[in-house]
């Protein structure tokens, strides 16, 4: 009851004391059990939150007789890295890991350098057609990626890029989201900055590299985990433009997996490793630039 | 081109500072045309004339010996009574269940979650957002793997209802709607004649009345659990927007809980939620990954949905021209959502800084969803 008391003290010194003695003295012990209702309301959703992703890292390390009879428990009863064993030296698993990462990282260069630029163009460069540009940018946001399969294929058919790198990779290098986000981050820098530049006598282009773009960070930064996040967990794309296990990555390699394409019996723990391993890369992506992901309406503009 | 010509001579004029600029745009932005164009622009027209021509997937679409056949692939789907119409039916029946329950329950539990973390004094406040968000950054394939195993008959969340006496089903197996089953449970086994009669696209009425399939609902559960971060934190955005005066003010007045959140925050949220619901309408007709990963339409089809069918329409069946009439179908149902948001959201009186990380955020949260 020594809180009560407390509490009642302060909000006597802070509050109007018009409404307060009949108000004030009941409300602290109801307060406090709301806290504990709090804490334990979000502690439960925390741990369905959380429990899956413990019970898949666990069940990776089982076997798959104990994966079946004891799919709960946390700790395997015999820890065996089987499954790990069998990804990483008898199945194209390292393969696919290789493609995700040269596609994600290739994609992610080009989709930095290429939204900022046109970002840059359309927030600052005066030209005629950039509100037409800018028009068709925004419209393009709208057309759904699923519906976009058929097509895909069928130009990249056209254009003899199907089943290549080149057609993996070259159509994800813009984003027009991406390009959205820049042309609002570059509209909210001070135009003074570069008028500078500009009577010194640089180049857009000059410009734009060695002045803007260095001050753009926070705003590349968001791109830059866009980018990671979306092409590596990318797979409709793959699904549609390769065809030949060689370039299989790692998104359309599980989801064979997972419908049972190296494997007889459920084989979960080799399932959920090969999961596990492949959600790796994000989550570290995630915990390294998680204060600016929490924060997407601050950071992006205020840096 | 007669811009680049025509654009630096103007400029010129104006000053000799802003010279090449009109160049310099244009350099600037021609990847994105190009790319955009090359794999957005050209794509849609070509599937566009797919879907009217009987194309079977041999040679180019665009050579001489296919030929227009008019609205036969988009009648295949709609009015002939053949198996792809009812196919259709299916996959729009499924989908329909899929977002009637999927929007409501994920928009309502990331304004909770976002809610229940905005608390001013609120310890561990980062530890909960990172626990609440971290399913949305997995990849759809990942969580479906996952998915799968924890929703297995021997799965984790059968044996957690059998803790608490529950026979838990087959989930993945079981291709009953569970409106059905309910009905079932309450002793009506049978479609009433008027239901069993009439149908609608090859699915009877009785049918559309389903509800989703066990198989769907445990899809369903996904979606809510990998979309619900993402959404909260747009709420959490909009909530540190509005700030807390007005809501100290009704405390003031008197005005409890649950009123300052009923009265106060969610009139001033409206915009948000509005963005959150058209998000999640757009999102969830685009169902695709779960089901290529998952479940491949089983069981019974209850698991299909359009973008699915048309995936498998083209890709395994040949039937190009319909899989391409799908695909159109689909794409009007989700643009027609997006010109309303856009068409709403642009008759809001907010001045435009204000407005803009407002913008921002819904840019970034859409990109992420397009990924995930």
């Amino acid at each position: 009851m020594t809180s009560t008391t407390a509490l009642t003290d302060e909000a006597v010194q802070a509050g109007p004391p018009v409404t307060l003695p009949p108000r004030r003295r009941r409300l602290p012990p109801a307060r406090i059990v709301g806290q504990v209702l709090l804490y334990a309301l979000l502690i439960v959703i925390a741990i369905i939150y959380i429990f899956p992703f413990l019970v898949q890292v666990s069940t990776s390390f089982k076997t798959d007789a104990e994966a079946t009879s004891d799919a709960v428990s946390l700790i395997p009863s015999t820890v065996t890295f089987a499954a790990y064993e069998r990804l990483f030296t008898r199945s194209d698993f390292p393969l696919w890991f290789a493609n995700s990462a040269v596609v994600t990282v290739l994609v992610t260069l080009g989709r930095v350098f290429f939204v900022s630029l046109a970002g840059y163009a359309l927030a600052r460069l005066r030209f005629r057609g950039r509100t037409v540009i800018f028009a068709m940018v925004v419209a393009v946001m709208a057309v759904p990626t699923v519906v976009l399969l058929i097509p895909k294929f069928l130009v990249l058919n056209q254009l003899g890029m199907y089943d290549s790198y080149a057609g993996m990779i070259i159509p994800l290098l813009v984003d027009a989201a991406g390009v959205f986000i820049m042309k609002n981050f570059f509209e909210s820098i001070p135009p003074s900055v570069e008028e500078q530049a500009r009577i010194d006598g640089a180049g857009a282009f000059r410009i734009f590299w060695s002045i803007v773009l260095p001050m753009a960070r926070p705003a590349l930064v968001t791109i830059v985990i866009l980018s990671f996040q979306g092409s590596w967990n990318e797979l409709s794309h793959f699904i549609v433009s390769t065809q030949s296990p060689e370039l299989t990555t790692l998104t359309k390699g599980v989801a064979g997996l997972a419908s049972g394409q190296l494997s007889q019996g459920n084989q979960y723990p080799l399932k959920l490793a090969a999961a596990a391993i492949m959600t790796i890369p994000v989550a570290v992506l995630f915990f390294i630039f998680q204060k600016r992901i929490m924060n997407t309406s601050e950071g992006a503009v205020k840096g | 081109m007669t811009a680049t010509v025509h654009t630096p001579r103007r400029a010129g004029s104006r000053g000799g500072l802003r010279r090449g600029e009109g160049v310099a745009g244009w350099l600037f932005t021609l990847p994105i045309i190009v790319i955009l164009g090359l794999f957005l622009f050209v794509p849609v027209l070509m599937a566009l004339w797919v879907s009217f021509s009987d194309w079977s997937g041999r040679g180019s679409p665009l050579s001489s010996n296919v030929s227009f056949v008019g609205l036969q692939n988009y009648a295949a789907i709609t009015t002939d009574g053949g198996l792809p119409e009812r196919n259709f039916g299916l996959a729009l029946r499924n989908n329909a269940w899929y977002v009637l329950l999927v929007v409501p329950l994920q928009t309502a539990l990331s304004l909770f979650l976002a809610v229940l973390v905005s608390r001013a004094a609120l310890r561990g406040r980062g530890f909960f957002r990172t626990a609440f968000y971290f399913p949305s950054v997995t990849s759809s394939v990942a969580i479906t793997v996952l998915w799968l195993f924890l929703f297995s008959t021997t799965g984790v969340v059968n044996e957690v209802l059998s803790w608490i006496g529950l026979n838990g089903p087959n989930w993945f197996n079981e291709p009953r709607g569970i409106l059905h089953l309910a009905l079932a449970g309450l002793g009506v086994d049978a479609a009433p004649q008027s239901l069993a009669s009439g149908s609608f696209l090859g699915v009877t009425w009785w049918d559309w009345l389903a509800g989703p399939s066990v198989a769907m609902t445990a899809l369903i559960l996904m979606a809510v659990f990998t979309t619900s971060g993402t959404f909260m934190l747009l709420f959490i955005a909009a909530l540190q927007n509005i700030g807390g005066e007005l809501s100290e003010a009704a405390m003031m007045d008197g005005a409890n809980g649950w009123q300052r959140f009923w009265r106060i925050t969610l009139p001033q949220l409206r915009p948000t939620l509005f963005t959150v619901i058209t998000l999640g309408l757009i999102g969830c007709w685009q169902v695709f990954d779960q089901i290529y990963t998952g479940t491949q339409g089983a069981p019974g089809k209850t698991t299909m949905t359009p973008a699915y069918l048309s995936y498998t329409s083209a890709f395994t069946d040949q039937q190009w021209g319909i899989g391409a009439a799908i695909s159109f179908i689909l794409f009007l149902i989700i643009i027609v959502f997006t010109i309303f948001q856009r068409w709403v959201l642009r008759e809001r009186a907010v001045s435009r800084r204000r407005r803009r990380p407002y913008e921002q955020a819904i840019a970034a949260a859409a990109s992420r969803r397009a990924a995930s």
